[in-house]
């Protein structure tokens, strides 16, 4: 018998998995949650992924997709006549696809080392950060958001950015994006968050610090 | 605007992601002009046109740019649908699929390629070796898995994942002579040895590949380069 419906294999900390519930949301498809202790991965999870065994993974009528950027592809065309998530021009698709790829290298890869350093190692690390980030904002000029009006593929695929960055500099003790250094990016955290499908599918604020701190701590006594 | 596109590709020819963009461009039937950069003394026209990663490939079509390999395929794919054949497939979930496998050959099998020849330790280059084994036996699979016994991966004709992957055959092949390394060796991975010989005669691919023996002593200069004493001061 043919399995139906949607599934989303995720872990509730993991921004890479939010960007799945997004997208289903915007489409406004209903989808059954499958909470992941990547320490123990499910059968399902290594059944349904055994190339990468990473979530998240979606599962559409008992096939599955992973890879979360190629994921909120396939949604926008899986479900074509919904909420636009990727450009409808081809030049402004590859606009967007070239910034997610950017984010996704560049700018993860200079975020990460703010969170494993001290002192003046992690002041380097936050200004080269910011240096990435200023460099994705200037997509953003003259946008509300990514997406131009509204959130778009862009959009979906930074806006992690947004909740977790505080997170980290709560963590950290230290700011990351201001308002001197990248105001256009922090007036998008404010209209992003202000989202309603967003805010639906955040992961508790408190839970995700009280995991940050532990996770900064081992790493630092490593 | 006079009619008719305007393609220029800034490309550098021992570039895997620049034969890529060949390769797509061949197979479509679309011409372009083609200028090859130095890449120790780039164009202006290149770091204008791709300022964040001055990197080539870069499509400019009509005078707006295009960078990054797998989103030039996509964009040439998108914009100049009704010309030649498709590089993706029509259905939705096929298309994540290729997407899937491109994106394993840039993100997981290049990289272990690239150590295995290029590691700068033994333990580096035979990590490599390792994770290069797995990469491609799983590539393997998937040609027997999702290719169904068809010729391409992209079924019978050649598709996204061939044009991504036939992108590194000039390299391939140049590995047996350079590493001693046959990468799509026929005994281990019987399928990609049968579909780079395939892949390699098709009308459209055979005249865009570049030089074996020129790739094999611009390999042995690069390891030769990797392998020289720092100098002191010196810049990439």
């Amino acid at each position: 018998m043919a399995e139906k419906g949607v599934k989303v294999f995720g872990m509730w900390a993991s921004p890479m998995v939010i960007r799945v519930e997004w997208a289903l949301r915007l489409k406004g498809v209903e989808y059954e949650y499958v909470d992941e202790d990547l320490a123990n991965k499910s059968a399902d999870l290594l059944r349904y992924n055994p190339v990468t065994k990473k979530v998240p993974v979606l599962v559409h009528d008992g096939k599955p997709i992973a890879e979360s950027t190629i994921i909120v592809e396939y949604i926008d065309e899986a479900w074509k006549g919904g909420y636009p998530i990727m450009p409808a021009d081809p030049y402004e698709r590859a606009r967007a696809r070239f910034w997610a790829r950017f984010a996704e290298e560049k700018c993860n890869a200079a975020l990460y080392p703010i969170f494993t350093t001290t002192g003046e190692a992690q002041r380097k690390a936050v200004h080269e950060a910011q240096q990435c980030l200023k460099t994705l904002e200037t997509a953003l000029e003259g946008k509300k958001f990514f997406g131009g009006d509204a959130v778009g593929y862009l959009d979906i695929v930074v806006g992690w950015y947004a909740h977790w960055l505080p997170v980290v500099e709560e963590v950290i003790g230290a700011s990351i994006v201001t308002d001197e250094e990248l105001p256009l990016m922090k007036a998008w955290f404010d209209r992003f968050l202000a989202v309603d499908v967003v805010k639906a599918a955040l992961p508790d604020r408190d839970r995700l610090v009280a995991a940050n701190k532990a996770r900064r701590e081992q790493l630092l006594s490593a | 605007m006079a009619g008719g596109d305007d393609l220029k590709l800034l490309g550098m020819w021992a570039s895997p992601y620049v034969l890529r963009v060949k390769l797509a461009l061949s197979l479509k039937g679309l011409s372009y002009e083609y200028v090859e950069e130095d890449l120790r003394d780039k164009s202006e026209l290149l770091v204008k046109s791709n300022p964040v990663h001055k990197k080539v490939p870069v499509l400019i079509h009509n005078g707006k740019p295009v960078s990054e390999s797998l989103i030039i395929l996509q964009y040439i794919d998108e914009a100049f649908a009704g010309t030649g054949p498709s590089l993706l497939p029509a259905d939705p979930y096929e298309r994540a699929v290729a997407r899937f496998w491109a994106a394993y050959i840039d993100d997981k099998m290049l990289p272990a390629l690239n150590q295995s020849a290029m590691g700068k330790t033994e333990e580096e280059r035979a990590e490599g070796k390792k994770q290069s084994l797995v990469t491609v036996e799983t590539l393997e699979g998937a040609l027997r898995d999702c290719g169904k016994g068809k010729p391409f991966f992209g079924g019978d004709s050649a598709g996204y994942v061939d044009v991504v992957l036939g992108g590194l055959l000039g390299w391939v092949r140049a590995s047996d002579e350079l590493h001693g390394v046959k990468p799509f060796d026929p005994e281990r991975t019987p399928l990609l040895a049968a579909w780079s010989e395939r892949f390699g005669a098709l009308e459209a691919v055979e005249p865009v590949m570049p030089d074996v023996s020129r790739l094999v002593e611009f390999g042995k200069m690069l390891k030769a380069r990797l392998a020289a004493p720092p100098a002191a001061g010196a810049s990439n």
